[in-house]
């Protein structure tokens, strides 16, 4: 018997593991994949409340999930966008190398 | 949601998908971990058709497996080498704390909460969705549309190198 | 269901009879739950005996280098067993024997795995095909959006294979088959959008059912759809004319240079299983799947819908022995310049007939005078793109001769032997 909560702690725990690798890659494009999972986890979390709903917020969930998947397929080319330039200028996509506006 | 199968499958599912985000964390080739995400998110799809959202099962696969995975593919094999390594920076530690303690936070909440769950209908095709979306959600709907063309117009400013940009010149000689 | 004379399980004009029956059979004996791990078996297991194992060995493979070899004046496959018949069973058999080599620079674990993913997806596009009224596997309400995204699938595959070799030729052809998927997937998804805007569903079932409650194929009313479907998916599978991917004349195999043996002819095989996959989804969509004007009710359905996915295959194989291969600027010029804006444009002249024909009562009828009014107008637009585009026609040779009819090969001048400057 599967519940809503089964859902959740799914995609809490997929949040979470975004979260880490999003806060601790030396990669930008690593940076960029922990972001991806955290949204997919969002979506996940999302779809089950609007599985386990009536009403209005049951078409309100899928069409939430709608436009997270465009905005992260936007968000996804302007920031790889972004990893190439940064590359071309400063020779290097690891964040923790991009300091020039550290003292 | 009953029966073995759904069950059988629910577990699948999680295993797969949380042992691939796993990977995307532990795995030191850039390459492998962008493998691993596409696993995670054909994983995630999975847990859409099993909540009987098919058409958004079918947009994620073609949106983040078929375009966003691509695009990573393409940023990683456009930049060299020596930047292809997938290590952590000294955060790590911290950023495991933060990701424990959110864990925790979440399940407690999860679990605490007594969701008023609906009987759920299942029967949720793809026609209510655009119908929704053009008609409820319409002004998002445009947002996200113009939001695309920027991204658009804004990713190919941003990659364009300036020997690419002397080519739309007229050329003076000629 | 008007068609079908009846339900019993020698009526093999539908095979849904004889699997039911045997569910049926099963349930009685064996707890729920064993009929669903059956039926798929079932459905597998009839859908390769009688479709994608021949098609595959003696259309794909056979048939293929017959055909070829004919269009080129040769004979092509003639030695194992009567007429080359043979030749598959010859060429797996030695294909299993060879030994798969693997670089030792390669990345061995995607190296191995890269098959099997391109292997996978091929099987589970063939689920949702409708083979007649009531044989189709998985009816999922957004077929053909399950289509489009499982067909993306191999891509990553080919990239993986292409990548793990590493090698500096399987990568080129790894990045030519991205960006190629990447770019013929925009006017491909926009003319299946055509194509769903038409029809109201997204079902493959439902798109059947409509051209034959009108009865007329969606060729007619959808003829650029057709040819930009043809054009993007050949590209897509890397068929010949446009199979950049892997030009040996350019760069040695591409993704496959480093493969060999039978991990090389799983992807052999698949490319075929794909092009299979893609003629019948053609064959569903634009030309009538099962249905033929009444035909079905004395011909099996599937019979029809085989006929109809060789058909569009022999397509395939006639430009395939026909044409040159392009080169990859002017493939992707052609995809973004060409095919991309005759797409909207004729996604703009779908939306305003479909939104006529719903305002307006006319009935089903009104089809044939969408098509009359499509036909022309599809023509012209290529045309007139094409003009504008600066595309000039190529000279057509008037008579095109075989070289057997042309008295066999003449040499037009004696070849100098040994001769230097």
């Amino acid at each position: 018997m599967l519940t809503l909560e089964h859902f959740l702690t799914v995609g809490a725990l997929l949040f979470c593991l975004g979260l880490v690798i999003a806060l601790s890659k030396r990669n930008a494009i690593g940076v960029l994949m922990g972001i991806e999972l955290m949204l997919n986890s969002v979506n996940l979390t999302l779809i089950a409340f609007s599985r386990f709903s009536d009403g209005p917020a049951e078409i309100a969930g899928h069409a939430f999930v709608a436009f997270i998947i465009t905005v992260a397929a936007a968000e996804a080319a302007v920031a790889l966008a972004l990893a190439v330039a940064v590359y071309r200028s400063r020779q290097t996509v690891e964040v923790d190398q991009l300091d020039l506006l550290k003292l | 949601m009953e029966g073995a199968g759904v069950n059988i499958a629910f577990y699948v599912l999680s295993i797969l998908t949380l042992v691939a985000a796993g990977g995307v964390m532990v795995s030191r080739n850039l390459l492998h971990a962008v493998l691993f995400l596409i696993v995670a998110f054909i994983g995630v799809a999975g847990f859409f058709v099993l909540l009987s959202a098919e058409f958004i099962a079918m947009a994620q696969i073609v949106i983040y497996v078929g375009a966003i995975a691509v695009l990573i593919l393409f940023a990683i094999v456009l930049t060299p080498r020596s930047v292809r390594d997938n290590s952590e920076t000294a955060m790590v530690g911290p950023a495991i704390l933060l990701g424990v303690a959110l864990a925790t936070v979440f399940l407690f909440v999860i679990h605490d909460t007594g969701w008023m769950t609906g009987a759920g209908d299942p029967g949720l095709s793809a026609s209510d969705l655009g119908r929704a979306l053009l008609s409820t959600w319409v002004l998002p709907f445009e947002i996200a549309s113009v939001l695309l063309t920027a991204a658009l117009v804004g990713a190919i400013m941003l990659v364009r190198s300036e020997a690419e940009e002397s080519e739309d010149v007229p050329d003076a000689d000629a | 269901m008007d068609n079908l004379a009846t339900d019993h399980w020698y009526d093999f004009r539908d095979l849904a009879n004889l699997s039911r029956v045997i569910l049926e059979g099963i349930d009685k004996v064996a707890p729920y739950e064993l009929a669903y791990i059956v039926a798929p078996i079932i459905g597998f297991v009839a859908a390769f005996v009688i479709f994608v194992l021949p098609s595959q060995l003696f259309v794909g493979v056979y048939g293929e280098r017959r055909i070829i070899g004919r269009i080129q004046s040769r004979r092509g496959p003639n030695r194992v067993g009567p007429f080359g018949l043979l030749q598959p069973v010859a060429d797996a058999l030695k294909l299993l024997q060879k030994e798969a080599l693997t670089p030792k620079v390669a990345d061995r674990t995607l190296m191995w795995a890269a098959p099997v993913f391109f292997v996978a997806p091929a099987v589970l596009l063939f689920a949702v095909i409708p083979f007649g009224p009531r044989m189709v596997f998985a009816d999922v309400p957004a077929g053909l959006i399950f289509f489009i995204a499982v067909s993306g699938l191999p891509v990553l595959a080919a990239f993986i294979a292409g990548w793990s070799s590493n090698n500096k030729y399987s990568l080129y052809g790894a990045m030519r088959i991205v960006a190629m998927s990447v770019s013929y997937e925009v006017p491909l998804v926009l003319m299946l959008l055509c194509v769903v805007v038409f029809t109201n569903t997204m079902s493959l079932p439902g798109i059947v059912w409509f051209q034959k409650d009108v009865d007329l194929w969606l060729i007619f009313m959808q003829p650029l759809a057709f040819v930009v479907y043809f054009i993007a998916v050949s590209a897509e599978l890397n068929r010949t004319p446009t199979d950049i991917a892997e030009a040996e004349s350019e760069i040695v195999a591409g993704y496959l240079t480093e493969y060999s043996g039978m991990k090389w002819g799983l992807f052999y095989g698949m490319d075929i299983g794909y092009a299979l996959a893609a003629s019948a989804f053609a064959a569903t969509i634009f030309l009538g799947g099962w249905s033929m004007w009444g035909l079905e009710q004395w011909v099996p359905p599937w019979v029809i819908f085989i006929a109809k996915t060789h058909l569009f295959y022999m397509v395939f194989i006639w430009t395939r022995g026909t044409l040159p291969r392009l080169r990859i600027d002017q493939l992707m010029g052609f995809a973004w310049k060409f095919l991309l804006p005759l797409a909207v444009v004729n996604l703009f002249l779908v939306s305003l007939e479909r939104l006529w024909w719903s305002e307006s009562d006319l009935g089903g009828g009104i089809v044939f005078v969408i098509a009359a009014i499509n036909v022309p107008v599809s023509a012209v637009a290529v045309y007139l793109w094409a003009r504008f585009l600066g595309y000039k026609p190529e000279r057509v040779p008037t008579r095109p001769r075989l070289a057997r009819e042309a008295g066999g090969y003449v040499p037009l001048e004696e070849p100098v032997i040994g001769g230097g400057k």
